[in-house]
């Protein structure tokens, strides 16, 4: 059986998790689309450190016999894996926009520096001669 | 018929001392193709160099890669209603000279893009090394095999393309090592891909990218791309599709 303070502990760190990820929402400085899988695992991490009974049996299904905490740490890493993956896809997504945009920008300025031509001055790092119309 | 209208699209990064050569090169063969250099975030003189050639500059305002570099490129000779797009290295190591080979099985609509390759019979003007001969030789036989259609030369750069094959590569360009990745994106799409001899030159200037630790590296990255873009589902661009 779980000791009651690891399982107090884990509780307690459990709803802090919850508390800064509801903090960090009401002060939108984490938009609900990443947060929710932050409240996903605080409640897991939660559910299993305060239902005791349930940890333990979940500990004899995967064969863990001497420690069932353990499952508290398995199932918190399975959750950070999980939050780091999605992290990895939403810096993928964000790269290829990144890309288009950049790409976007530099198409219009081309076409706007077409446009003005020679009339205006170049603001460039190197000021020699550039394209005139 | 009115004439096609040509660009010529010629990635640079830092290539200050060959990319007015390239530009003037282009124009000297044939007056009437657009010159489009995409400098991609360079740190010296390449923009004005090659604006000093007469072509037009599409300045990416930092680092994107050579896929999206060239990318840029075809996405402005589709915005700009090109019928024709090639594609040139800007360190000059594709010969100008030979554009009208690449461009001969457009105008008599035989193919949808045309690579110039190394490897085809009756050319041997240039060598690369030993390391970079295996690699273009494994990636050419897996993409024969996986395509059914013999491809020798996956890896050149030196492409041309009609608007078929503007739209695919503006829409869709495969970012990093990206020219084995772009012939079975042509090849997916059932894009008619021919292939013609040509002969390189040895780079004047700067030394490749691709050193032999890249290589192995290069091999690896390139060679699980293919299976993906293999695996992959795509949809036949359609005539205007885009973006």
């Amino acid at each position: 059986m779980t000791p009651v303070r690891i399982s107090i502990a884990a509780a307690v760190g459990s709803v802090i998790l919850i508390l800064i990820v509801l903090e960090l929402i009401r002060g939108r400085r984490l938009k609900e689309r990443y947060a929710l899988l932050w409240l996903v695992t605080g409640l897991v991490l939660l559910v299993l450190s305060a239902w005791r009974g349930g940890l333990n049996t979940i500990a004899g299904w995967l064969g863990v016999s001497g420690y069932p905490p353990a499952i508290l740490f398995a199932a918190a890493i399975m959750f950070v894996i999980a939050v780091l993956l999605h992290y990895s896809t939403v810096l993928s997504k964000l790269t290829d926009d990144n890309v288009l945009l950049a790409q976007e920008v530099a198409l219009l300025r081309t076409r706007l520096d077409a446009l003005e031509g020679a009339a205006t001055p170049e603001v460039s790092p190197t000021p020699v001669e550039r394209r005139a119309g | 018929m009115t004439a096609r209208r040509i660009v010529a699209v010629v990635p640079a990064f830092d290539e200050e001392a060959a990319i007015g050569a390239v530009v003037s090169e282009i124009a000297e063969l044939d007056p009437a193709i657009d010159v489009v250099v995409v400098d991609d975030g360079s740190s010296d003189g390449t923009a004005d160099a090659a604006a000093r050639a007469g072509a037009t500059v599409v300045r990416l305002p930092f680092n994107l890669g050579i896929g999206a570099a060239v990318q840029t490129g075809f996405r402005w000779a589709l915005e700009r209603d090109y019928d024709v797009a090639v594609r040139l290295d800007g360190d000059g190591q594709h010969d100008a000279a030979e554009l009208p080979k690449l461009l001969a099985p457009l105008e008599s609509d035989e193919a949808d893009v045309v690579t110039g390759s190394r490897f085809r019979e009756g050319e041997d003007g240039y060598r690369p090394p030993l390391h970079r001969r295996l690699g273009i030789t494994w990636f050419a036989r897996l993409v024969s095999l996986l395509s059914g259609q013999r491809v020798t030369d996956t890896t050149s750069g030196f492409q041309a393309m009609n608007r078929k094959g503007i739209e695919l590569f503006a829409r869709d360009y495969p970012s990093d090592y990206p020219e084995v990745e772009a012939t079975v994106l042509v090849l997916k799409h059932r894009l008619r891909l021919v292939e013609v001899p040509v002969t390189m030159r040895e780079r004047e200037h700067g030394s490749s990218s691709i050193t032999f630790l890249r290589s192995v590296y290069y091999a690896f990255k390139v060679t699980l791309a293919l299976f993906v873009a293999m695996g992959r589902r795509y949809a036949v661009p359609s005539e205007g599709a885009h973006q």
